[in-house]
Parts: C-alpha cells; sequence; structure tokens
C-alpha cells in the first residue's frame, strides 16, 4: 500500500481535481494501523479464480473503497472477509487474511464468532420478516444474554447510530416491512451495528435507493468510522471520493492500485486506474 | 465500424391490400380462439355448478339437527352422521399432526440442505411420485402393513393412509415456500453470526409460513375427503366408535356405503354428508387463500 508520506496530493490538488468536479477527500488522514490485513489472496469458483494475489489491508478505523468494473472481485474480497463464501460448497480461498492476529480463513474458525466480529451490510435491504425491534434483537441475542432493560438500552443505542430512531420509536413493535426501502437499509445497518463488530463491510449498500436516502446512508457511514473500521464496494465513484478515505481499484481480479481516495482520484500511478476513473472502460 | 456495415434503411409498407388482408386474418383467428375459449369455460362452469347446485338441493333437503347428533342407526329408524363425523375429525387430526411436521422437516431438508444433490433429488423424486399416486395403492400398502399383520381393521391404519397421503403435499409446500425466499435473507441472518440452524427455524419457516399454512390447509383438504385408503384400513363402522384399535367410522366410507343402498333415509343422509363434506373444503380452501393473501 502506499505509505501516507506520498499521499500528499495535497488539497490544491484535490480542488483542482477535473474528476467529474467533485472534491475527492484529502488524503492526508489515512490511519496506518492496520485492523485487516489481507495477504497474498487467491480466490476460486470451482476452477474459475477470481482473486489473484491481492495485498491489502483494512486501516482502523477508516472507509476503504472498493471499486472496479462489475466482475472484477471487489464483491468477491468482501465475501471473502466475513467467510460468507463458505456457505457455497466449490468456493474456496487460500492465503492469509488476518484480523487481531488470526488467519480467518483457515479450517476450523469459529465463523459465527467472526460474522460477528465483521458484520454486513447487503446490496438490497433485508429485513427480517418481524418486528422492528425484534429485527435488532435478533443479532444481539445470538451472542449476549441481556436483561430486558439492556437489550432495549442497546436497541435505542444501535437504531440511534444508525440514524433512524426517530422515525421507528414510536412503532417498534410495528412489522420491519413497512418501512421504505432506505429506512429498511438503515435499519440493517443498526442491525449490524447492535452486535457490535469491529469491521462493518457495505456492499453496494445504496444501489437500490434514491438519491436522498443515499445521502443519509453516505452521511451515516462517515459517521461510524469513529467507531469502525469500514470496507465498501461501489460502483458510484463519486460515492468512493465522497466516503473514502482509502480506494482500492480491482481489474479482473487482480487489486490494481490502492491509495488514499485523494490521490487515487486526481494522480492515479497505474495507467488503467486512469482509464477506469475517467469513464473509459468499466 | 463504418456505415459500410449498416444494412439499408426500410421504407413503409408498401403493399397496403396484403398488409389489410393479414390484419383480417388476424382478426379472425383472434375471434375463432375467444369463441372456444369461452365455450370451454362455460362447459366447466354448467357441469360444475350443476355438481354443486344438485349437492345444495340434496344436501340441505336432508340436512337436519339429528344429522349431528345421532349415530348411523339401521335403516328405517332416526338416525345421524355423528359417529361418521367424529372419526373423521380424529383420523384427519392425528393424520395431520403426524404428517404435517414429517413433510415440514423434508421439504426443509430439500430446499436447505440438499439444493441440487443427487439425494435430495431422489428423495423430491420419490416424494412428487407418492404426491400423484391413486390413493387406493396407499390404503392397499397400509393394509399389507398394518393390517393383515395385527388381524383386523383399524383406525391407527386410517391414520397410517391419510399421513402418507398428506406428508407429499406439505412436502412440496414447504419446499416451493423455502426456495421463493431470496438467498439474501439468508446471508443477512449467516452475516449476524447465526448458526444454519436458527437461520432455518427462526427466520426461514417464518418467512414462509403463510405459504406453509397454506399448504397444510390445502392437504387437509385433500384426506378429508379421501374414500379409497379407508376402505381397507379403518374400514367404517356404524356404531359409535373413537376406539383407534378396531374400525373406525369416517364421513367418505359412510357416505359410499350409503349412497350405494338402496333405503331411501340412508341416501339422504349420504347427500347430507357429501355436502358437509363440501362445505369443510370450500372452508378450507378460503381460509387457505386468506392467509395466503395475509402473508403478501
Amino acid at each position: 500500500m502506499t505509505p501516507p508520506s506520498e499521499a500528499q496530493t495535497t488539497d490544491s490538488a484535490a480542488q483542482n481535481a477535473s474528476f467529474g468536479g467533485m472534491q475527492a477527500r484529502s488524503a492526508a488522514a489515512l490511519n496506518e494501523t492496520a485492523r485487516v490485513t489481507v495477504r497474498n489472496l487467491d480466490f476460486f469458483y470451482g476452477e474459475n479464480k477470481a482473486l489473484k494475489g491481492i495485498n491489502f489491508l483494512l486501516p482502523e478505523k477508516q472507509v476503504t473503497g472498493m471499486i472496479g468494473p462489475s466482475g472484477c472481485g471487489k464483491s468477491t474480497l468482501l465475501r471473502v472477509l466475513n467467510r460468507m463464501y463458505s456457505l457455497y460448497p466449490g468456493q474456496r480461498a487460500e492465503g492469509e487474511v488476518l484480523l487481531d492476529g488470526e488467519n480467518i480463513i483457515a479450517d476450523g474458525v469459529d465463523m459465527n464468532a467472526l460474522r460477528a466480529k465483521i458484520g454486513m451490510v447487503f446490496q438490497k435491504p433485508t429485513p427480517f420478516p418481524m418486528s422492528i425491534y425484534d429485527n435488532i434483537a435478533f443479532g444481539i441475542k445470538l451472542h449476549e444474554k441481556l436483561s430486558k432493560a439492556q437489550l432495549d438500552e442497546r436497541i435505542e443505542w444501535a437504531l440511534t447510530r444508525a440514524a433512524i430512531w426517530g422515525e421507528v420509536k414510536d412503532r417498534l413493535n410495528a412489522s420491519a416491512m413497512g418501512l421504505s426501502g432506505g429506512q429498511q437499509q438503515r435499519l440493517c445497518i443498526a442491525r449490524t451495528i447492535a452486535v457490535r463488530p469491529e469491521v462493518i463491510l457495505f456492499d453496494e449498500p445504496t444501489s437500490a435507493l434514491d438519491p436522498i436516502s443515499t445521502l443519509k446512508i453516505e452521511e451515516l457511514i462517515d459517521e461510524l468510522k469513529r467507531d469502525f473500521t469500514i470496507a465498501i464496494v461501489t460502483h458510484n465513484m463519486q460515492q468512493a471520493a465522497r466516503c473514502a478515505d482509502q480506494v482500492a481499484f480491482f481489474y479482473l481480479g487482480e487489486l490494481i492500485e490502492v491509495a488514499p481516495a485523494g490521490q487515487l482520484f486526481t494522480a492515479p500511478k497505474h495507467p488503467k486506474t486512469q482509464e477506469y476513473i475517467t469513464g473509459r472502460f468499466g | 465500424m463504418s456505415a459500410t456495415t449498416m444494412p439499408p434503411a426500410l421504407g413503409p409498407v408498401k403493399d397496403q391490400a396484403v398488409a389489410a388482408a393479414l390484419g383480417r386474418r388476424r382478426k379472425a383467428a383472434d375471434r375463432l380462439v375467444r369463441l372456444l375459449s369461452y365455450a370451454a369455460t362455460l362447459i366447466g362452469l354448467v357441469f360444475l355448478a350443476s355438481i354443486l347446485l344438485t349437492l345444495f338441493y340434496k344436501g340441505f333437503g336432508a340436512m337436519n339437527l339429528s344429522v349431528f347428533t345421532e349415530v348411523t342407526k339401521p335403516p328405517g329408524s332416526e338416525g345421524g352422521l355423528l359417529n361418521a363425523i367424529v372419526g373423521s375429525l380424529i383420523q384427519v387430526a392425528l393424520a395431520t399432526a403426524i404428517g404435517t411436521p414429517i413433510g415440514m422437516l423434508v421439504g426443509t431438508f430439500l430446499a436447505e440442505y440438499a439444493k441440487g444433490s443427487a439425494f435430495g433429488n431422489l428423495v423430491r423424486f420419490v416424494s412428487d411420485i407418492l404426491l400423484s399416486a391413486p390413493s387406493i395403492l396407499i390404503g392397499l400398502f397400509v393394509y399389507q402393513l398394518l393390517v393383515l399383520p395385527f388381524g383386523g381393521f383399524s383406525g391407527w391404519a386410517g391414520v397410517a393412509a391419510l399421513t402418507i397421503i398428506i406428508i407429499p403435499i406439505v412436502v412440496r409446500t414447504t419446499e416451493d415456500m423455502l426456495t421463493l425466499i431470496p438467498n439474501t435473507l439468508r446471508e443477512a441472518v449467516i452475516g449476524l453470526g447465526a448458526p444454519k440452524w436458527k437461520m432455518i427455524v427462526l427466520i426461514c419457516w417464518r418467512a414462509a409460513t403463510s405459504g406453509i399454512i397454506t399448504g397444510i390447509l390445502l392437504g387437509i383438504a385433500r384426506i378429508a375427503g379421501e374414500t379409497a385408503p379407508l376402505l381397507f384400513t379403518s374400514l367404517g363402522n356404524n356404531a359409535w366408535s373413537t376406539n383407534l384399535n378396531g374400525p373406525l367410522p369416517s364421513l367418505p366410507i359412510t357416505i359410499y356405503s350409503y349412497a350405494g343402498s338402496p333405503f331411501q333415509d340412508w341416501i339422504e343422509l349420504a347427500w347430507a354428508g357429501a355436502l358437509l363434506i363440501t362445505l369443510a373444503v370450500l372452508l378450507l380452501n378460503i381460509l387457505a387463500r386468506s392467509v395466503l393473501g395475509r402473508g403478501k
């Protein structure tokens, strides 16, 4: 990964960026502590190699944006980080993914405990067919034994952090299926953070939402990085520029370039990155 | 890349007469198909309506309080269907209570654990054969299995036959309803760190509840009217009996034997029984529809 010292693309460079006329986040503040470290990761769908020798890290309490054309492997990488691929026979990963010094893709890892530490928010909102309250309580009860009062408190905390408490506090016992798409997605975020993970993975969290809801989710991600390490896969480069501190560009299963957002969008090192962010392919 | 690869532009239709003739033919074909569809629908409705009207006319004519309060009696004396109704309720309730959990678990196995596996395909195939097997064969099977070795007809044998009939119905609906659940919901549950069994029991079953209940209700409706499998198993009984170790009366069997009898009062009771079963099945179907509608 590019060290932060090289990332001084300077604020003026960011301001002069011609990329869509928008400003990329200043690159100065990239954290050097890795929360998750990926080393020499290969991934296979049966015979098909979908990720090739990925080396990469998620800096602690920062947002890492993952971009690239469809089929480039960015979502696959996300699904490696919480072992979601293990649900499907024929999919396998080789290499190392380190979380707290443990290789989480090794055999014998407690995947339920791992997924409590690395939560995930999906492309489409996935409310469970139960009340708003029970949606949040479900995840908590999987991992903790809390009294009713503690549970109530945790649920209020999670809904507040997900910026939806005000909208649902009077109807916690109503079905979550009755919420709007944007509300459902924030509910899913609340459900994920209620388990108190260390890392949250977002897989195109706004691609099914309207612009207003998208904005709310983006603001939320910005707010959540105070406490959580975040990775977000997105097809929307403006979104990556708005949300991410670090951006990784994937192409054909390879990690082409990873750099602070300000640098990647204004002064990409690799010609492929340049072509992609200027819209020449993808 | 260049314009030379483009075919030349087509002008408007030249021959208006041909276009008009094609249009006329299309309209004629449309009229013919529509006529045939209406005629076929009408024929179907006429038969259905005549069956229902006859049933209601004769059934209501024979309906009175003693149908529900008296047991079946010899011809000429005041009798009812109480023993047959209770016998049917017992057998259908027990078969449902035994068959539903088995069917749900098999359906869950097929949808959640054996997706695409050879063994799963085999189980699904066998279950589908069972679904369409003639019910008299199931009666004969249970006759060989439970009636001959234990020395006589019994309510338990009837329950076993009805259970075998309801299981594949519940298997099929459970599997279908679970398959409808999007995988993203499953991943969302697993993503929270839930073990697979909790995902199935707490989320998937709940998401599929209305569909599964519908399947169970339709299954009950199906076995409530079955006659053939009971002929060789619980046999029927003209006296009051709730003893499952001996022959047990049931509505379909009573209808079967009374409708073919030469006695006017028995024939009337058969009509009353037929109306009762029809209304019960109708009610179950309406219930199933409303449950399914509410789940959406």
